[in-house]
């Protein structure tokens, strides 16, 4: 059964609003649509997938995009070695679930292998980029799917849905393909890709909606429980291997839930009570800070951080 | 809760001097939208560059090169929300050399708001604005007439201008034209109603887009199922499935409707409209669904369901506008591109350049070989393939079309599709 929030309005309820669809149909119907045109188009798509809430969202709709016939590519994970033990539980899961296969491109490996140096303040966000591009490159990918939205992040706002890349993966702003109606250009040649991100149009509170209204399992980490933390600059990090008490430093027990997943030694918790998909939700409605400026450490090194690391190859 | 709300997605052209950044960081702000963080960036970029104002322009200027030159190159996406509706901006730039960018974010646009300045009238880039809206078929046009404390809060000043611009519009193919003078620094009839100006009775933006009827705006009448992803799980439980995915264009389907299948002119019914949540009764623009037919039939990617008696023109010849985007070459009478239409691709041979248009004055000039960046143009195209075309003023999805170079794999053109077209 299709859920309320989704069901396209009945003419009994607003004649003014017959065969209107809601917000999330839409948006859900435009991200089916990007997903169909690149199994129709792309040579050998992949889904990038970390285990947070908007890759999650994405896999749901990909399942709804082919069915009854199962996802039509394989998903792949930029493993930096730094991942909440939770995510990866919560990532097998959903393979064997839906008997996916899975890709896992090693950050932890590429520095054995001398592909990539560890950066000295402990931050694998760089790093993961020629991981990435070297797993992309080895798999013959011409196309992967992010989580990425519009909302999250100004150089994001600027982005296609359809996003060039060229053979050393990188996206070029100021030149990128104009992109009309819902008419998508994927062409590339051997070694160029692109980079599709079906959500896009979403923001962070449609998510939360479609994830309450779809009932969509997502990780733990999300609802609200009492965590052993530590302050640091303001943000609240759980006393764990990646985030350990340093000397002087004083930890207690807070009710928190993370906003967003991503390493564990640059994501913060924030205080929160909502421990259920409607709390989340009405919390998620209510707040005034970024989900990126309340959690994330990485993003607040300069204006133009993102817009610089899209640029080499990253989402 | 949000569960009633729609999606309305709105074009805004102006430029920086039109007060169009400040218009549109009042309409996030007033809505809750921008969120403290981000203002507070903002704040703090305006200082360092020794700005005595908060300049919300930073907030839309998202890339490097657009803050250095402090100009917006590109198309913006922004998001809010009300607890009524919910809207997605494509913010433009205003000036003529990004034209493009203007026709991108108009392609897919319910609204386009303009804006000009109350002190200076209608310019010619309102005129370019209002154009551009018109031929993407932007279905209503909102002008607001900004900086009205700046001319006394005039009703004359602003009845001028309606007039002259109704004047203007008579020339254009315009569905609904709405005027509203409004203060985007002082924040009068954005969001809530001026106490500046009584002797306005319309409603504030805001509110004006809330209540703004759409649903007529879809095309409810022609069916229009282009075929995007055929579904045959190669499983035993669900052996023999045949399903034909595709986003609907237009029209209305139903299970048990006669089809007509194109190229093939086959003609069988609608077995059954499914979705991963179970079937449904009906499924209208944009619903994305997967059909299945009584009969077996050979369809592919690219093929259109219609209703037997109301078809597209099945055409080779195609009479079209075309915006031209490549900044490294024009498009020449002889050229050949690849030419994307719904889900179909095939190539084009530029047969003619009838003309192009002053895009200020709307004048045609004729006797020209080709269309340089940013230039509208009619052109005669053929193709490969026979597209399954409608009038792009009847019919959105399938009066559209792009041009892609066959070397670079760039989007060089952007096409709408006039009356003229030829059957095939």
């Amino acid at each position: 059964m299709i859920p309320s929030a989704l069901r396209p309005e009945r003419s009994e309820r607003d004649p003014l609003k017959s065969h209107v669809l809601s917000n999330l149909r839409s948006l859900e119907a435009e991200s089916i649509f990007i997903f169909r045109e690149v199994a129709a188009e792309m040579a050998r798509p992949c889904l990038l997938f970390s285990g947070g809430k908007d890759s999650t969202v994405m896999l749901a709709i990909a399942r709804k995009a082919f069915a009854p016939a199962p996802i039509p590519f394989p998903i792949m994970h930029v493993d930096t070695g730094l991942n909440f033990p939770e995510v990866l539980a919560y990532r097998d899961r959903w393979v064997k679930d839906l008997g996916l296969k899975l890709i896992v491109a090693s950050v932890p490996d590429a520095i054995e292998r001398g592909i990539v140096q560890e950066e000295p303040n402990g931050s694998r966000n760089r790093i993961q980029t020629p991981v990435l591009l070297e797993a992309v490159e080895q798999n013959g990918f011409d196309c992967l799917f992010g989580g990425a939205r519009r909302d999250e992040e100004k150089a994001r706002a600027k982005e296609r849905v359809f996003s060039f890349r060229d053979e050393f993966g990188q996206w070029d702003p100021k030149n990128q393909r104009p992109e009309l109606w819902s008419l998508y250009n994927g062409r590339v040649h051997k070694g160029q890709s692109i980079r599709v991100f079906p959500l896009s149009n979403w923001t962070e509170l449609d998510i939360w909606t479609y994830i309450a209204a779809e009932k969509v399992e997502i990780a733990d980490l999300y609802f609200a429980a009492e965590r052993e933390v530590i302050s640091r600059d303001g943000m609240l990090y759980m006393v764990n291997e990646f985030t350990p008490r340093k000397d002087g430093e004083s930890s207690e027990r807070k009710t928190v839930r993370y906003r967003t997943i991503g390493d564990a030694n640059l994501t913060a918790a924030v205080e929160s009570d909502a421990d259920t998909l409607d709390k989340i939700v009405a919390e998620i409605a209510a707040v005034r800070v970024t989900e990126r400026g309340a959690t994330r450490g990485d993003d607040r090194v300069s204006e133009t951080s993102m817009e610089d690391r899209k640029r080499e190859g990253y989402f | 809760m949000a569960r009633e709300t729609d999606l309305l997605r709105l074009a805004t052209a102006g430029s920086v001097d039109d007060g169009k950044s400040t218009l549109i960081g009042r309409l996030l702000f007033d809505s809750k939208t921008l969120f403290v963080d981000q203002l507070a960036a903002v704040e703090r970029v305006s200082r360092e560059r020794g700005h005595d104002y908060t300049d919300l322009a930073l907030l839309t200027d998202g890339l490097r090169a657009e803050r250095e030159q402090g100009i917006t190159i590109d198309v913006a996406y922004r998001f809010f929300a009300t607890p009524k509706r919910r809207f997605i901006i494509a913010d433009t730039p205003g000036h003529i050399q990004y034209t493009r960018n203007m026709v991108t974010g108009a392609s897919t646009a319910d609204v386009a708001v303009l804006l000009l300045d109350a002190r200076r009238g209608i310019t010619e880039q309102s005129r370019r604005h209002a154009f551009i809206a018109s031929l993407l078929g932007v279905p209503h046009i909102l002008l607001c007439v900004n900086k009205m404390d700046l001319v006394d809060w005039s009703e004359d000043a602003f009845e001028s201008i309606r007039e002259e611009f109704v004047e203007f519009a008579t020339r254009l193919r315009v569905r609904d034209l709405s005027f509203i003078p409004i203060s985007a620094l002082h924040g009068d009839n954005v969001v809530t109603q001026s106490k500046n100006m009584p002797w306005y009775d319309g409603l504030p933006l805001l509110r004006h887009l809330e209540r703004l009827y759409v649903a007529s705006d879809r095309n409810l009448v022609d069916v229009r199922f282009p075929v995007q992803y055929v579904i045959r799980p190669q499983s035993h439980s669900v052996r023999d499935y045949r399903g034909y995915a595709g986003t609907v264009g237009s029209g209305v389907l139903k299970p048990g409707d006669p089809v007509m299948v194109l190229p093939s002119g086959l003609e069988t019914t609608i077995e059954t409209i499914e979705t991963a949540d179970g079937p449904v009764e009906e499924a209208f623009p944009p619903m994305a669904v997967t059909v299945t037919l009584a009969d077996h039939l050979d369809i592919s990617r690219g093929d259109m369901l219609c209703r037997p008696h109301n078809m597209p023109t099945v055409a080779q010849e195609i009479d079209a506008q075309v915006c031209w985007m490549d900044e490294s070459a024009p498009m020449a009478k002889g050229g050949k591109y690849a030419i994307k239409h719904t889900t179909r691709w095939a190539r084009a041979l530029v047969r003619d350049i009838a003309y192009r248009i002053d895009v200020n004055t709307l004048h045609r000039i004729e006797g020209i070989d080709e269309l340089a960046l940013n230039e509208i143009g009619r052109v005669q195209l053929r193709t490969t393939q026979p597209l399954f075309v409608d009038t792009y003023q009847d019919n959105r999805q399938t009066g559209a079309f792009i041009l892609v170079d066959e070397r670079s794999n760039k989007t060089v053109g952007a096409g709408v599709i006039g009356r003229a077209t030829v059957a095939a």
